[in-house]
């Protein structure tokens, strides 16, 4: 975003060909047209959310709406309970995103700074456990659930996500923690810091701007995860936004103008978040990425 | 957020510190052994123990060895799952690397210097949207424009005279395939760019001017030393890509749900109906445990290339 550094000398010892000077602007059009692309899907399920119903079948989904209908909106979040859905997708999320950082940190700790004996296995296990598909844990978890009586409850897939994710979590905060100033802890640990004090008053306070990537990129991808919550909510008032909205057009019982309510409702949270969080987002990818 | 890596920092337990007797740390790891034997490990053996077994999920699983996996090897619904699964290899990991390098190299060395970073910024975030939108909303928006009846696209090729173009995108056996594939590289594109543009990031500047006084064009600086520095991203793209590309499972549920006629099927979806409408347990514990292993070896390959690029890269620096 801002962070890219002008590394680019301003001046040139060579003189550019002028070639590359009428170059530039095709390229530059070139990409302009490439981000619009992805970008007018978007911008055309907006439009026709704010159509009426007839406006729509009269004059198809490529004209400019006359006008703002909301209705279309307000029947649609009353008729699929938004509103407990947006709650759902929240509370799940956001737990997954606390206790997820949490569980991460502990495990990091004992691997990235404890150097515990074996940790390259400890930490291979956690990485195999982060690529291993929810197709061959889904059942199972599906099964244990209803024996525990904890199917169909929130509760059951924040359990899950939260050691899901915690695998990706431990994976990347150990490498970071691993780098972590030794002098520091020796320092704490000499004037008389146990393991644990040391834990939450140097370490993490010291992570916090990883530990907010961690949290951001845990919540974000809770909310949009699809195949568990599919199958472990199955009653209207645990549904998640994603699973809610997945059903109702796998069922093909939605017209145009409730799909392009659905769709609408669907994109406005991740555009919320895209730009409170797209400096995180794009910057902490490209850590994750390369660690 | 660059992470400056401080390796050797390892701190000799000099005589002069006395050591605690007893280490503290593994207890740190006790909570998560703990949740990672019940969530994971507990239920993947389980998948892996019924996949030998014939269970309908009630009752008690009757043991039959291999059976399924000699059955998988004469179903033409597995190989055809397991065929759409390289068309979203396709899909999702080869094309956006090459588009994304393309885009990040033009972005990151075109844009940004001649037009400033904030352009270069918009326009990455830009192709970055619409990987944070759930693969379900992406699913209705494009299930919606592929629509054959008064669908966004049918209704612009008849706009723009191209209405013989028309097709019943998602609903012809034909075709389907084809549109889930534009549409994963729509929802894909924006990881390897962002990745890559990070990447370059790390290059030296130097290089880039050196070739230039050498008189070597755009196109020979890219291949020569964009290429070959951004080696370990390209690797890990690849390796990620594929593998998500292998677990796809939303996008087919909302789009197609496996249809026209099984066209679209893949792998993961495969096993879902095999759990939860055929109710064969054991058989679908065996595709999935099928996908497991491909999934592994997968990353296992791919983080050795990750690995040996970083070290080469390493020691070409040193």
């Amino acid at each position: 975003m801002t962070a890219v550094p002008t590394t680019a000398p301003r001046t040139r010892k060579v003189p550019r060909p002028s070639r590359s000077v009428v170059a530039r602007y095709p390229v530059l059009v070139a990409l302009c047209i490439g981000a619009l692309f992805m970008v007018v899907p978007f911008v055309i399920v907006t439009v026709n959310a704010l159509k009426s119903p007839t406006e729509y079948a009269q004059n198809g989904p490529l004209s400019l709406p006359h006008g703002v209908h909301l209705d279309g909106l307000k029947d649609f979040w009353e008729r699929v309970d938004y509103g407990q859905k947006l709650w759902n997708s929240v509370l799940i999320s956001g737990s997954v995103a606390v206790l997820a950082v949490i569980l991460s940190v502990l495990n990091a700790y004992a691997i990235g700074i404890g150097r515990i004996r074996g940790r390259t296995w400890v930490l291979a296990f956690f990485v195999l456990a982060n690529v291993l598909p929810q197709e061959a844990l889904v059942y199972p978890v599906y099964y244990l659930s209803k024996e525990t009586g904890l199917y169909d409850t929130r509760l059951s897939v924040i359990i899950v996500f939260t050691v899901i994710q915690a695998a990706f979590g431990t994976y990347l905060l150990s490498s970071v923690l691993g780098t972590f100033p030794r002098e520091i802890i020796e320092a704490a640990r000499i004037d008389g810091a146990n393991a644990w004090q040391v834990l939450w008053r140097i370490v993490v306070p010291m992570s916090r701007p990883t530990l907010g990537v961690l949290m951001v990129f845990f919540f974000i991808w809770t909310w949009n995860e699809f195949l568990l919550p599919l199958v472990m909510l199955i009653s209207n008032d645990n549904q998640t936004v994603s699973v809610a909205l997945g059903v109702l057009q796998g069922q093909h019982l939605m017209d145009a103008t409730m799909t392009n309510a659905a769709a609408l409702l669907g994109v406005l949270p991740a555009l919320v978040f895209f730009l409170v969080f797209q400096r995180t987002l794009t910057r902490g990818i490209a850590v994750g990425a390369v660690k | 957020m660059t992470v400056t890596v401080d390796r050797g920092g390892r701190a000799p337990a000099g005589p002069s510190h006395p050591r605690r007797p007893r280490n503290p740390y593994p207890l740190f790891l006790l909570p998560g052994v703990l949740a990672f034997l019940v969530v994971i490990v507990g239920p993947f053996l389980m998948n892996t123990g019924v996949s030998f077994t014939e269970w309908s999920g009630v009752g008690s699983p009757k043991w039959t060895g291999l059976a399924n996996y000699r059955e998988l090897l004469d179903d033409s619904e597995f190989w055809a799952s397991f065929r759409h699964s390289l068309f979203m290899v396709v899909a999702m990991a080869a094309v956006p690397t090459v588009v994304g390098l393309v885009l990040a190299a033009a972005l990151f060395d075109f844009v940004g210097k001649h037009f400033g970073p904030r352009i270069a910024a918009v326009l990455r975030a830009c192709f970055y949207l619409p990987q944070v939108l759930p693969i379900a909303v992406a699913g209705i928006v494009w299930s919606w424009i592929l629509a054959p009846e008064n669908g966004s696209l049918n209704e612009l090729l008849k706009a723009v005279g191209l209405g013989s173009w028309q097709q019943d995108w998602l609903g012809d056996p034909d075709i389907a395939l084809y549109s889930v594939m534009g549409v994963m590289v729509w929802v894909q594109i924006g990881f390897p760019l962002v990745v890559f543009m990070a990447g370059l990031q790390r290059v030296d500047p130097g290089l880039y001017e050196a070739a230039e006084l050498d008189g070597a064009g755009w196109w020979r600086r890219f291949w020569h030393i964009t290429l070959p520095q951004i080696r370990p991203e390209i690797y890990v793209v690849l390796t990620w890509c594929s593998i998500a590309a292998l677990k796809v499972f939303g996008a087919v549920y909302v789009l197609t749900k496996g249809g026209p006629g099984g066209a679209t099927d893949v792998p993961s979806y495969f096993s879902f109906t095999t759990f939860f409408e055929k109710t064969q347990v054991g058989y679908g514990a065996a595709i999935s445990t099928v996908l497991t292993v491909i999934i592994l070896l997968l990353s296992l390959v791919g983080l050795k290339l990750q690995t040996r690029a970083e070290d080469a890269e390493e020691g070409g620096r040193a």
